[in-house]
Protein backbone atom coordinates (compact mmCIF):
# COMPACT_ATOMS: atom_id res chain seq x y z
CA UNK A 1 0.00 0.00 0.00
CA UNK A 2 1.12 3.55 -0.74
CA UNK A 3 2.14 5.57 2.59
CA UNK A 4 -0.70 8.39 1.37
CA UNK A 5 -3.05 5.18 1.58
CA UNK A 6 -1.57 4.12 5.08
CA UNK A 7 -1.68 7.74 6.29
CA UNK A 8 -5.12 8.52 5.24
CA UNK A 9 -6.50 4.87 6.80
CA UNK A 10 -5.22 5.84 10.07
CA UNK A 11 -6.57 8.98 10.12
CA UNK A 12 -10.14 7.37 9.08
CA UNK A 13 -9.42 5.39 12.18
CA UNK A 14 -8.66 8.27 14.19
CA UNK A 15 -11.66 10.14 13.39
CA UNK A 16 -14.04 7.39 14.26
CA UNK A 17 -12.10 6.70 17.53
CA UNK A 18 -11.66 9.85 18.45
CA UNK A 19 -14.65 10.72 20.67
CA UNK A 20 -14.59 7.09 22.09
CA UNK A 21 -10.69 7.88 23.50
CA UNK A 22 -12.25 11.04 24.93
CA UNK A 23 -11.31 13.92 22.41
CA UNK A 24 -13.70 16.45 23.21
CA UNK A 25 -16.60 15.84 20.52
CA UNK A 26 -17.49 19.51 19.91
CA UNK A 27 -14.87 20.78 19.17
CA UNK A 28 -14.02 17.76 16.53
CA UNK A 29 -17.13 18.98 15.21
CA UNK A 30 -16.60 21.83 15.09
CA UNK A 31 -12.98 21.14 13.08
CA UNK A 32 -15.30 19.33 10.94
CA UNK A 33 -17.78 21.71 9.89
CA UNK A 34 -14.67 24.15 9.13
CA UNK A 35 -13.22 21.71 7.34
CA UNK A 36 -16.23 21.21 4.94
CA UNK A 37 -16.47 25.10 5.00
CA UNK A 38 -13.30 24.94 3.58
CA UNK A 39 -13.39 22.54 1.28
CA UNK A 40 -16.42 23.90 -0.64
CA UNK A 41 -14.84 27.04 -0.62
CA UNK A 42 -11.50 25.00 -2.14
CA UNK A 43 -14.12 23.52 -4.98
CA UNK A 44 -14.57 27.44 -6.01
CA UNK A 45 -11.03 28.71 -5.68
CA UNK A 46 -8.91 25.67 -6.20
CA UNK A 47 -11.05 23.85 -8.79
CA UNK A 48 -12.17 26.28 -10.78
CA UNK A 49 -9.86 29.36 -10.25
CA UNK A 50 -12.42 31.67 -8.27
CA UNK A 51 -12.07 33.64 -5.37
CA UNK A 52 -14.86 34.35 -3.57
CA UNK A 53 -14.55 36.43 -0.48
CA UNK A 54 -17.72 36.73 1.07
CA UNK A 55 -18.33 32.88 1.64
CA UNK A 56 -19.59 33.37 5.04
CA UNK A 57 -22.56 34.61 3.09
CA UNK A 58 -23.58 31.19 2.58
CA UNK A 59 -22.17 29.49 5.50
CA UNK A 60 -24.51 32.38 8.23
CA UNK A 61 -27.21 32.40 6.03
CA UNK A 62 -28.01 28.37 6.12
CA UNK A 63 -26.82 28.48 9.80
CA UNK A 64 -29.84 31.24 10.31
CA UNK A 65 -32.30 29.76 8.45
CA UNK A 66 -31.74 26.39 10.26
CA UNK A 67 -31.78 27.73 13.05
CA UNK A 68 -34.56 29.80 13.11
CA UNK A 69 -36.48 27.13 11.50
CA UNK A 70 -35.78 24.60 14.74
CA UNK A 71 -36.56 27.47 17.36
CA UNK A 72 -39.28 29.56 15.68
CA UNK A 73 -41.08 26.81 13.78
CA UNK A 74 -40.19 23.88 15.34
CA UNK A 75 -39.26 22.21 12.41
CA UNK A 76 -37.49 18.77 12.52
CA UNK A 77 -33.46 18.78 12.48
CA UNK A 78 -33.32 17.39 8.77
CA UNK A 79 -35.94 19.43 7.12
CA UNK A 80 -34.19 22.51 8.70
CA UNK A 81 -31.11 21.05 7.85
CA UNK A 82 -32.59 20.59 3.88
CA UNK A 83 -34.27 24.42 4.27
CA UNK A 84 -30.64 25.89 5.20
CA UNK A 85 -28.99 24.75 2.36
CA UNK A 86 -31.65 25.43 0.08
CA UNK A 87 -31.54 28.43 1.56
CA UNK A 88 -27.57 28.68 0.84
CA UNK A 89 -27.94 27.32 -2.65
CA UNK A 90 -30.54 30.37 -3.90
CA UNK A 91 -27.93 32.50 -2.32
CA UNK A 92 -25.49 31.46 -4.50
CA UNK A 93 -27.91 31.02 -7.80
CA UNK A 94 -28.54 34.89 -6.94
CA UNK A 95 -24.79 36.19 -5.43
CA UNK A 96 -23.14 33.73 -8.38
CA UNK A 97 -25.41 35.19 -11.13
CA UNK A 98 -24.13 38.85 -10.74
CA UNK A 99 -20.41 38.40 -9.44
CA UNK A 100 -19.30 35.71 -12.17
CA UNK A 101 -19.62 38.44 -15.00
CA UNK A 102 -16.34 39.56 -13.72
CA UNK A 103 -12.82 38.48 -13.50
CA UNK A 104 -10.31 38.39 -10.93
CA UNK A 105 -10.60 41.09 -8.28
CA UNK A 106 -13.65 42.30 -9.28
CA UNK A 107 -15.71 38.64 -8.69
CA UNK A 108 -13.79 39.08 -5.36
CA UNK A 109 -15.12 42.09 -4.77
CA UNK A 110 -18.46 41.76 -5.89
CA UNK A 111 -19.03 38.74 -4.00
CA UNK A 112 -18.05 40.36 -0.48
CA UNK A 113 -20.24 43.39 -1.13
CA UNK A 114 -23.21 40.98 -1.60
CA UNK A 115 -22.37 38.72 1.34
CA UNK A 116 -21.86 42.51 3.32
CA UNK A 117 -24.92 43.11 2.64
CA UNK A 118 -26.28 39.38 3.34
CA UNK A 119 -24.82 40.46 6.93
CA UNK A 120 -26.31 44.03 7.40
CA UNK A 121 -29.92 41.71 6.58
CA UNK A 122 -28.96 39.43 9.53
CA UNK A 123 -28.17 42.21 11.46
CA UNK A 124 -31.69 43.98 11.08
CA UNK A 125 -34.06 41.57 10.46
CA UNK A 126 -36.64 40.15 13.34
CA UNK A 127 -35.62 36.92 12.70
CA UNK A 128 -32.31 36.65 13.49
CA UNK A 129 -32.11 38.24 16.94
CA UNK A 130 -30.09 40.93 15.67
CA UNK A 131 -26.35 41.42 17.88
CA UNK A 132 -27.92 38.46 20.22
CA UNK A 133 -28.23 35.59 17.79
CA UNK A 134 -30.19 32.73 18.26
CA UNK A 135 -29.83 30.90 20.77
CA UNK A 136 -30.42 27.04 22.21
CA UNK A 137 -31.03 25.65 18.81
CA UNK A 138 -32.58 21.69 19.73
CA UNK A 139 -30.63 18.74 17.65
CA UNK A 140 -33.19 16.74 17.64
CA UNK A 141 -33.06 13.74 16.13
CA UNK A 142 -32.78 12.09 12.78
CA UNK A 143 -35.89 11.51 11.11
CA UNK A 144 -36.99 10.76 14.19
CA UNK A 145 -34.68 7.55 14.55
CA UNK A 146 -31.55 8.93 15.88
CA UNK A 147 -31.70 11.10 19.28
CA UNK A 148 -28.83 14.11 18.47
CA UNK A 149 -28.49 15.26 22.04
CA UNK A 150 -25.57 13.16 22.85
CA UNK A 151 -22.25 15.13 21.82
CA UNK A 152 -20.97 11.24 20.36
CA UNK A 153 -24.19 10.44 18.62
CA UNK A 154 -24.25 14.59 16.59
CA UNK A 155 -20.27 13.79 16.13
CA UNK A 156 -21.09 10.49 14.09
CA UNK A 157 -23.63 12.57 11.99
CA UNK A 158 -21.42 15.14 11.17
CA UNK A 159 -18.36 12.72 10.78
CA UNK A 160 -20.68 11.18 7.81
CA UNK A 161 -21.72 14.45 6.58
CA UNK A 162 -17.74 15.44 6.21
CA UNK A 163 -17.06 12.33 4.81
CA UNK A 164 -19.94 12.40 2.10
CA UNK A 165 -19.64 16.12 1.23
CA UNK A 166 -15.07 15.16 0.92
CA UNK A 167 -16.45 12.20 -1.49
CA UNK A 168 -19.03 14.26 -3.28
CA UNK A 169 -15.94 16.76 -3.84
CA UNK A 170 -13.66 14.68 -5.14
CA UNK A 171 -16.63 12.95 -7.59
CA UNK A 172 -17.13 16.76 -8.83
CA UNK A 173 -13.72 17.58 -9.84
CA UNK A 174 -13.42 13.51 -11.39
CA UNK A 175 -16.13 14.21 -13.57
CA UNK A 176 -17.25 15.15 -17.15
CA UNK A 177 -18.09 18.75 -15.25
CA UNK A 178 -15.06 18.84 -13.62
CA UNK A 179 -13.26 18.77 -16.33
CA UNK A 180 -14.46 21.54 -18.05
CA UNK A 181 -13.87 23.61 -14.83
CA UNK A 182 -10.13 22.61 -15.42
CA UNK A 183 -10.18 23.40 -18.50
CA UNK A 184 -11.83 26.93 -18.05
CA UNK A 185 -9.38 27.24 -15.28
CA UNK A 186 -6.83 26.97 -17.42
CA UNK A 187 -7.62 28.79 -20.26
CA UNK A 188 -11.05 30.82 -20.96
CA UNK A 189 -11.07 31.81 -23.96
CA UNK A 190 -9.94 28.65 -25.25
CA UNK A 191 -12.85 26.99 -23.83
CA UNK A 192 -14.97 29.42 -25.39
CA UNK A 193 -13.61 28.62 -28.47
CA UNK A 194 -14.43 25.16 -28.28
CA UNK A 195 -17.98 26.07 -27.75
CA UNK A 196 -18.27 25.89 -23.98
CA UNK A 197 -20.71 28.47 -22.59
CA UNK A 198 -18.64 29.13 -19.50
CA UNK A 199 -20.55 31.24 -17.31
CA UNK A 200 -23.13 28.41 -17.02
CA UNK A 201 -20.01 26.12 -15.98
CA UNK A 202 -18.88 29.37 -13.50
CA UNK A 203 -22.44 29.73 -12.21
CA UNK A 204 -22.96 25.76 -11.08
CA UNK A 205 -19.72 25.28 -9.66
CA UNK A 206 -20.55 28.43 -7.58
CA UNK A 207 -24.13 27.48 -6.55
CA UNK A 208 -22.20 23.48 -5.42
CA UNK A 209 -19.93 25.75 -3.29
CA UNK A 210 -22.57 27.59 -1.99
CA UNK A 211 -24.70 24.82 -1.27
CA UNK A 212 -21.97 22.59 0.50
CA UNK A 213 -20.78 25.87 2.60
CA UNK A 214 -24.33 26.18 3.92
CA UNK A 215 -24.55 22.41 4.50
CA UNK A 216 -21.44 23.09 7.21
CA UNK A 217 -23.42 26.24 8.46
CA UNK A 218 -26.41 24.90 9.47
CA UNK A 219 -24.32 22.05 10.97
CA UNK A 220 -22.10 23.83 13.04
CA UNK A 221 -25.35 25.86 14.11
CA UNK A 222 -26.88 22.77 15.51
CA UNK A 223 -23.51 21.00 17.16
CA UNK A 224 -22.78 24.90 18.94
CA UNK A 225 -26.42 25.17 19.43
CA UNK A 226 -26.41 28.73 19.07
CA UNK A 227 -26.08 31.35 14.97
CA UNK A 228 -24.21 34.68 16.17
CA UNK A 229 -23.36 37.32 13.59
CA UNK A 230 -19.51 36.40 13.36
CA UNK A 231 -20.98 33.30 11.30
CA UNK A 232 -22.16 35.06 8.74
CA UNK A 233 -19.25 38.29 8.58
CA UNK A 234 -16.32 38.97 6.89
CA UNK A 235 -13.99 37.97 9.19
CA UNK A 236 -15.58 34.35 8.26
CA UNK A 237 -14.81 34.79 5.09
CA UNK A 238 -11.20 35.66 5.59
CA UNK A 239 -11.08 32.83 7.55
CA UNK A 240 -12.30 30.19 5.43
CA UNK A 241 -9.68 31.91 2.79
CA UNK A 242 -6.79 31.62 5.28
CA UNK A 243 -7.32 27.60 5.99
CA UNK A 244 -7.89 27.05 2.10
CA UNK A 245 -4.47 28.48 1.15
CA UNK A 246 -2.69 27.51 4.20
CA UNK A 247 -3.47 23.57 3.86
CA UNK A 248 -3.09 24.22 -0.12
CA UNK A 249 -5.46 24.69 -3.23
CA UNK A 250 -6.27 22.48 -5.32
CA UNK A 251 -5.64 19.71 -3.43
CA UNK A 252 -8.29 17.81 -1.51
CA UNK A 253 -6.92 17.81 1.71
CA UNK A 254 -5.22 20.73 2.05
CA UNK A 255 -8.32 22.20 3.43
CA UNK A 256 -9.10 20.08 5.41
CA UNK A 257 -5.02 20.19 6.82
CA UNK A 258 -6.32 23.67 7.26
CA UNK A 259 -9.18 24.17 8.86
CA UNK A 260 -7.78 21.58 11.35
CA UNK A 261 -4.73 24.13 12.21
CA UNK A 262 -6.56 27.31 12.36
CA UNK A 263 -9.49 25.75 14.08
CA UNK A 264 -7.25 24.25 16.74
CA UNK A 265 -4.95 27.40 17.28
CA UNK A 266 -7.88 29.52 17.98
CA UNK A 267 -9.18 26.58 20.29
CA UNK A 268 -5.95 26.37 22.68
CA UNK A 269 -4.04 29.15 22.24
CA UNK A 270 -7.26 31.51 22.74
CA UNK A 271 -7.55 30.38 26.76
CA UNK A 272 -3.89 31.04 26.91
CA UNK A 273 -2.86 34.54 25.40
CA UNK A 274 -6.53 35.79 24.66
CA UNK A 275 -7.29 38.45 21.97
CA UNK A 276 -4.00 37.88 20.65
CA UNK A 277 -4.75 34.28 19.12
CA UNK A 278 -5.56 36.24 16.27
CA UNK A 279 -1.87 37.85 15.60
CA UNK A 280 -0.79 34.36 15.85
CA UNK A 281 -2.69 33.22 13.26
CA UNK A 282 -1.81 35.94 10.94
CA UNK A 283 2.05 35.48 11.92
CA UNK A 284 1.33 31.49 11.15
CA UNK A 285 -0.22 32.74 7.75
CA UNK A 286 2.31 34.78 7.03
CA UNK A 287 5.14 32.39 7.63
CA UNK A 288 3.42 29.51 5.20
CA UNK A 289 2.24 31.92 2.40
CA UNK A 290 6.51 33.10 2.26
CA UNK A 291 7.86 29.52 2.76
CA UNK A 292 5.02 27.55 1.55
CA UNK A 293 3.44 29.09 -1.53
CA UNK A 294 1.40 25.59 -2.21
CA UNK A 295 0.43 25.66 1.26
CA UNK A 296 1.44 22.58 3.52
CA UNK A 297 -0.67 19.51 1.72
CA UNK A 298 0.78 21.21 -1.70
CA UNK A 299 4.31 21.50 -0.68
CA UNK A 300 3.94 17.64 0.55
CA UNK A 301 2.91 16.43 -2.52
CA UNK A 302 5.23 18.70 -4.75
CA UNK A 303 8.19 17.03 -2.48
CA UNK A 304 6.51 13.75 -3.06
CA UNK A 305 6.53 13.99 -7.09
CA UNK A 306 10.36 15.40 -7.13
CA UNK A 307 11.25 12.20 -5.74
CA UNK B 1 -24.78 32.00 -55.45
CA UNK B 2 -25.06 32.58 -52.00
CA UNK B 3 -25.00 29.26 -50.91
CA UNK B 4 -21.46 28.60 -52.23
CA UNK B 5 -20.99 30.72 -49.99
CA UNK B 6 -20.08 29.68 -46.25
CA UNK B 7 -19.16 32.50 -44.92
CA UNK B 8 -19.67 36.36 -46.11
CA UNK B 9 -18.70 39.72 -44.79
CA UNK B 10 -19.96 43.19 -45.63
CA UNK B 11 -18.53 46.24 -44.50
CA UNK B 12 -16.86 44.89 -41.86
CA UNK B 13 -15.36 47.75 -39.32
CA UNK B 14 -13.48 47.55 -36.34
CA UNK B 15 -11.90 50.54 -34.51
CA UNK B 16 -10.00 51.06 -30.95
CA UNK B 17 -10.75 54.10 -30.19
CA UNK B 18 -10.88 55.81 -32.71
CA UNK B 19 -7.91 53.84 -34.69
CA UNK B 20 -9.73 51.69 -37.49
CA UNK B 21 -7.46 48.49 -37.17
CA UNK B 22 -10.25 46.74 -39.74
CA UNK B 23 -11.79 49.66 -42.07
CA UNK B 24 -14.76 48.16 -44.00
CA UNK B 25 -14.25 44.37 -44.93
CA UNK B 26 -16.02 42.36 -47.64
CA UNK B 27 -14.85 38.78 -47.33
CA UNK B 28 -16.50 36.11 -49.33
CA UNK B 29 -15.35 32.42 -48.26
CA UNK B 30 -16.48 29.54 -50.67
CA UNK B 31 -17.36 26.77 -49.40
CA UNK B 32 -14.87 23.67 -49.61
CA UNK B 33 -12.06 25.86 -50.24
CA UNK B 34 -8.65 26.59 -48.33
CA UNK B 35 -8.87 30.75 -48.24
CA UNK B 36 -5.79 32.37 -47.27
CA UNK B 37 -5.75 35.65 -45.46
CA UNK B 38 -2.30 37.43 -45.83
CA UNK B 39 -1.05 40.61 -44.80
CA UNK B 40 2.08 42.17 -43.42
CA UNK B 41 2.01 42.61 -39.61
CA UNK B 42 -0.55 44.35 -37.74
CA UNK B 43 -2.69 44.68 -41.37
CA UNK B 44 -5.38 43.45 -39.17
CA UNK B 45 -5.57 39.72 -39.77
CA UNK B 46 -6.52 38.55 -35.96
CA UNK B 47 -8.69 41.24 -35.63
CA UNK B 48 -10.66 39.96 -38.35
CA UNK B 49 -10.63 36.46 -36.78
CA UNK B 50 -11.62 37.82 -33.98
CA UNK B 51 -14.66 39.52 -35.27
CA UNK B 52 -15.62 36.13 -36.99
CA UNK B 53 -15.53 34.28 -33.79
CA UNK B 54 -17.19 37.42 -31.80
CA UNK B 55 -14.53 37.89 -29.44
CA UNK B 56 -14.58 41.30 -30.23
CA UNK B 57 -17.94 43.27 -31.95
CA UNK B 58 -17.56 45.08 -35.19
CA UNK B 59 -18.22 48.72 -35.02
CA UNK B 60 -19.96 48.52 -37.89
CA UNK B 61 -20.59 45.53 -40.54
CA UNK B 62 -22.48 42.32 -40.56
CA UNK B 63 -21.06 38.35 -40.66
CA UNK B 64 -23.13 35.74 -42.48
CA UNK B 65 -22.53 32.52 -41.80
CA UNK B 66 -24.11 29.59 -43.35
CA UNK B 67 -26.58 32.47 -44.67
CA UNK B 68 -27.71 33.09 -41.09
CA UNK B 69 -26.39 36.09 -39.78
CA UNK B 70 -24.40 35.68 -36.66
CA UNK B 71 -23.28 39.11 -35.91
CA UNK B 72 -25.06 39.46 -32.59
CA UNK B 73 -24.32 35.60 -31.59
CA UNK B 74 -21.63 35.11 -28.24
CA UNK B 75 -18.56 33.06 -29.06
CA UNK B 76 -19.79 30.09 -27.60
CA UNK B 77 -22.64 29.87 -29.58
CA UNK B 78 -21.06 30.84 -32.95
CA UNK B 79 -18.67 27.83 -32.04
CA UNK B 80 -21.19 25.64 -31.52
CA UNK B 81 -22.53 26.52 -34.53
CA UNK B 82 -19.25 24.96 -36.20
CA UNK B 83 -17.21 28.03 -36.92
CA UNK B 84 -14.28 26.75 -34.86
CA UNK B 85 -10.84 28.60 -34.75
CA UNK B 86 -6.89 28.22 -33.10
CA UNK B 87 -5.25 31.10 -31.58
CA UNK B 88 -2.34 32.68 -32.64
CA UNK B 89 -0.36 32.22 -29.92
CA UNK B 90 -0.45 29.16 -28.56
CA UNK B 91 -3.83 27.71 -26.51
CA UNK B 92 -3.40 24.50 -25.17
CA UNK B 93 -4.49 23.57 -21.57
CA UNK B 94 -1.02 23.41 -19.92
CA UNK B 95 -1.85 21.18 -17.39
CA UNK B 96 -4.57 18.72 -18.71
CA UNK B 97 -3.02 15.78 -21.30
CA UNK B 98 -2.44 15.78 -24.91
CA UNK B 99 -5.35 13.56 -24.78
CA UNK B 100 -7.54 15.58 -22.26
CA UNK B 101 -6.59 18.46 -24.50
CA UNK B 102 -8.52 16.74 -27.39
CA UNK B 103 -11.43 15.57 -25.47
CA UNK B 104 -12.31 18.40 -24.21
CA UNK B 105 -13.48 19.34 -27.85
CA UNK B 106 -15.08 16.44 -28.27
CA UNK B 107 -16.78 15.93 -24.69
CA UNK B 108 -19.60 18.82 -25.75
CA UNK B 109 -21.11 16.42 -28.12
CA UNK B 110 -21.65 13.64 -25.52
CA UNK B 111 -24.20 16.04 -23.51
CA UNK B 112 -23.25 15.14 -19.97
CA UNK B 113 -20.32 18.31 -19.45
CA UNK B 114 -22.95 18.86 -16.92
CA UNK B 115 -22.88 15.69 -15.10
CA UNK B 116 -20.44 16.54 -12.05
CA UNK B 117 -22.05 13.30 -10.23
CA UNK B 118 -20.78 10.92 -13.00
CA UNK B 119 -17.28 9.24 -12.99
CA UNK B 120 -14.06 10.66 -15.47
CA UNK B 121 -14.40 7.70 -16.43
CA UNK B 122 -17.64 7.71 -18.54
CA UNK B 123 -15.35 9.79 -21.03
CA UNK B 124 -13.84 7.05 -22.15
CA UNK B 125 -15.75 5.91 -24.95
CA UNK B 126 -13.92 9.58 -26.68
CA UNK B 127 -10.52 7.91 -26.14
CA UNK B 128 -10.57 6.19 -29.42
CA UNK B 129 -11.53 8.76 -31.45
CA UNK B 130 -9.09 11.40 -29.67
CA UNK B 131 -6.14 9.06 -30.25
CA UNK B 132 -6.78 8.96 -33.93
CA UNK B 133 -7.34 12.62 -34.02
CA UNK B 134 -3.38 12.61 -32.22
CA UNK B 135 -1.98 9.98 -34.60
CA UNK B 136 -3.37 12.75 -37.45
CA UNK B 137 -0.69 15.14 -36.01
CA UNK B 138 1.47 12.57 -35.11
CA UNK B 139 1.07 12.90 -31.00
CA UNK B 140 -0.42 9.79 -30.38
CA UNK B 141 2.77 8.84 -28.47
CA UNK B 142 2.58 11.62 -26.41
CA UNK B 143 -0.93 10.91 -25.36
CA UNK B 144 -0.41 10.52 -21.69
CA UNK B 145 1.93 13.91 -21.49
CA UNK B 146 0.96 17.00 -20.02
CA UNK B 147 0.25 19.71 -22.46
CA UNK B 148 2.51 22.38 -20.94
CA UNK B 149 6.08 19.81 -21.23
CA UNK B 150 5.19 19.06 -25.11
CA UNK B 151 8.01 21.77 -27.17
CA UNK B 152 6.46 24.72 -29.37
CA UNK B 153 5.31 22.86 -32.25
CA UNK B 154 3.83 19.99 -30.75
CA UNK B 155 1.81 22.32 -28.88
CA UNK B 156 0.43 24.20 -32.28
CA UNK B 157 0.18 20.37 -33.44
CA UNK B 158 -1.80 19.55 -30.60
CA UNK B 159 -4.22 22.97 -30.99
CA UNK B 160 -5.22 22.06 -34.39
CA UNK B 161 -6.01 18.68 -33.32
CA UNK B 162 -8.20 20.26 -30.60
CA UNK B 163 -9.59 22.38 -32.99
CA UNK B 164 -10.43 19.06 -35.22
CA UNK B 165 -12.25 17.98 -32.52
CA UNK B 166 -14.42 20.49 -31.96
CA UNK B 167 -15.86 19.74 -35.28
CA UNK B 168 -15.67 23.06 -37.58
CA UNK B 169 -17.16 23.63 -40.65
CA UNK B 170 -15.72 26.52 -40.78
CA UNK B 171 -11.88 25.84 -39.58
CA UNK B 172 -10.56 29.12 -39.03
CA UNK B 173 -6.47 28.53 -38.23
CA UNK B 174 -4.51 32.25 -37.29
CA UNK B 175 -0.66 31.11 -38.27
CA UNK B 176 -0.96 27.54 -38.25
CA UNK B 177 2.94 27.20 -38.33
CA UNK B 178 4.60 30.16 -37.27
CA UNK B 179 7.67 29.08 -35.58
CA UNK B 180 7.99 25.69 -36.72
CA UNK B 181 10.75 24.25 -38.37
CA UNK B 182 10.59 22.20 -41.71
CA UNK B 183 9.18 18.94 -41.19
CA UNK B 184 6.24 20.29 -38.88
CA UNK B 185 5.46 22.76 -41.67
CA UNK B 186 5.34 20.04 -44.44
CA UNK B 187 3.41 18.33 -41.75
CA UNK B 188 0.66 20.67 -41.10
CA UNK B 189 0.49 21.71 -44.64
CA UNK B 190 -0.63 18.08 -45.56
CA UNK B 191 -2.76 17.80 -42.36
CA UNK B 192 -4.87 21.56 -43.67
CA UNK B 193 -5.59 19.74 -47.07
CA UNK B 194 -6.91 16.70 -45.64
CA UNK B 195 -9.16 18.54 -43.15
CA UNK B 196 -10.39 20.66 -46.11
CA UNK B 197 -11.43 17.86 -47.94
CA UNK B 198 -14.38 17.68 -45.72
CA UNK B 199 -14.88 21.09 -44.31
CA UNK B 200 -13.71 24.74 -45.51
CA UNK B 201 -10.54 26.61 -43.80
CA UNK B 202 -9.75 30.24 -43.59
CA UNK B 203 -6.56 30.77 -42.81
CA UNK B 204 -3.74 33.19 -41.92
CA UNK B 205 -0.52 32.35 -42.91
CA UNK B 206 2.87 34.45 -43.44
CA UNK B 207 4.54 31.07 -44.97
CA UNK B 208 4.29 31.87 -49.11
CA UNK B 209 5.51 28.23 -49.61
CA UNK B 210 2.53 27.05 -47.68
CA UNK B 211 0.19 29.49 -49.48
CA UNK B 212 1.29 29.18 -52.97
CA UNK B 213 0.51 24.94 -52.67
CA UNK B 214 -1.96 24.80 -50.53
CA UNK B 215 -4.70 27.87 -50.72
CA UNK B 216 -7.26 27.89 -53.30
CA UNK B 217 -8.10 31.51 -52.66
CA UNK B 218 -5.73 34.53 -51.28
CA UNK B 219 -7.41 37.77 -49.75
CA UNK B 220 -4.52 40.53 -49.33
CA UNK B 221 -5.28 42.61 -46.55
CA UNK B 222 -3.40 45.70 -45.79
CA UNK B 223 -3.80 48.53 -42.84
CA UNK B 224 -7.74 46.84 -42.25
CA UNK B 225 -8.59 46.91 -46.12
CA UNK B 226 -8.55 44.43 -48.53
CA UNK B 227 -6.52 44.77 -51.34
CA UNK B 228 -6.75 42.12 -53.59
CA UNK B 229 -8.97 38.97 -53.96
CA UNK B 230 -8.68 35.51 -56.13
CA UNK B 231 -6.02 33.08 -56.71
CA UNK B 232 -2.55 33.21 -55.80
CA UNK B 233 -1.60 33.53 -59.12
CA UNK B 234 -3.50 36.43 -60.35
CA UNK B 235 -3.25 37.89 -56.60
CA UNK B 236 0.79 37.68 -57.07
CA UNK B 237 0.69 39.65 -59.97
CA UNK B 238 -1.58 42.54 -58.80
CA UNK B 239 0.57 45.56 -58.95
CA UNK B 240 -1.31 47.00 -55.58
CA UNK B 241 -0.14 43.84 -53.90
CA UNK B 242 3.72 44.20 -55.38
CA UNK B 243 4.30 47.18 -54.32
CA UNK B 244 2.04 47.88 -51.00
CA UNK B 245 2.49 44.52 -49.44
CA UNK B 246 5.78 43.14 -50.81
CA UNK B 247 7.48 46.13 -50.57
CA UNK B 248 7.79 45.72 -47.13
CA UNK B 249 8.86 42.29 -47.79
CA UNK B 250 10.31 42.05 -51.31
CA UNK B 251 11.28 38.18 -50.87
CA UNK B 252 7.70 37.12 -49.78
CA UNK B 253 6.42 36.16 -53.12
CA UNK B 254 9.03 34.39 -54.01
CA UNK B 255 8.57 31.57 -51.76
CA UNK B 256 11.15 31.91 -49.15
CA UNK B 257 9.46 32.35 -45.88
CA UNK B 258 9.21 35.03 -43.45
N1 LIG C 1 -7.48 44.94 -28.49
C1 LIG C 1 -6.83 45.89 -29.21
N2 LIG C 1 -6.78 47.18 -28.79
C2 LIG C 1 -6.14 48.12 -29.49
N3 LIG C 1 -5.53 47.89 -30.67
C3 LIG C 1 -5.53 46.64 -31.15
C4 LIG C 1 -6.18 45.57 -30.45
N4 LIG C 1 -6.04 44.43 -31.17
C5 LIG C 1 -5.33 44.77 -32.26
N5 LIG C 1 -5.02 46.09 -32.26
C6 LIG C 1 -4.29 46.81 -33.31
O1 LIG C 1 -4.92 46.56 -34.53
C7 LIG C 1 -3.97 46.37 -35.56
C8 LIG C 1 -4.20 45.04 -36.22
O2 LIG C 1 -3.81 44.02 -35.33
P1 LIG C 1 -3.92 42.48 -35.70
O3 LIG C 1 -3.48 41.71 -34.52
O4 LIG C 1 -5.26 42.20 -36.22
O5 LIG C 1 -2.86 42.35 -36.86
P2 LIG C 1 -2.39 41.05 -37.66
O6 LIG C 1 -2.68 41.29 -39.08
O7 LIG C 1 -2.94 39.83 -37.05
O8 LIG C 1 -0.81 41.13 -37.42
P3 LIG C 1 0.26 39.95 -37.20
O9 LIG C 1 0.68 39.49 -38.53
O10 LIG C 1 1.38 40.64 -36.48
O11 LIG C 1 -0.37 38.90 -36.37
C9 LIG C 1 -2.61 46.50 -34.92
O12 LIG C 1 -2.13 47.80 -35.14
C10 LIG C 1 -2.87 46.28 -33.46
O13 LIG C 1 -1.98 47.02 -32.68
MG1 LIG D 1 -2.21 38.23 -36.07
Amino acid sequence: MRPATVALGIALAAAFAAPLIGVYPVFLMKLLCFAMFACAFNLLLGFTGMLSFGHAAFFGAAAYATGWLVTARGWGTLPAILAGVAAAAALGAAIGALAIRRRGIYFAMITMALAQLVYFVCLQAPFTGGENGLQGLPRGSLAGLLPLKSDVAMYYVVLAAFLGVYALIRRIVHSPFGQVLKAIRENESRAVSLGYEIERYKLVAFVLSATLAGLAGSLKALVLGFVTLSDVLQANSGEVILMTLLGGTGTFLGPVVGAGLVVTLEEYLSDVVGGWVTVIIGAVFVACVLLFRRGLVGELAALRSRR
Amino acid sequence: MADELILETRGLVKEFRGFVAVGGVDLAVRRGEIHALIGPNGAGKTTVFNLLTKVLSPTAGRILYAGEDITGLKPAAVARRGLVRSFQMSAVFPHLTVLENVRIALQRELGTSFHFWQPESSLGVLDQRARELLAEVGLEPYARMVAVELPYGRKRALEIATTLAAGPRLLLLDEPTQGMGHEDVDRVAALIQLAARERTVLMVEHNMNVVARIADTITVLQRGLVIASGPYAQVARDPQVVEAYMGADADALGGVPA
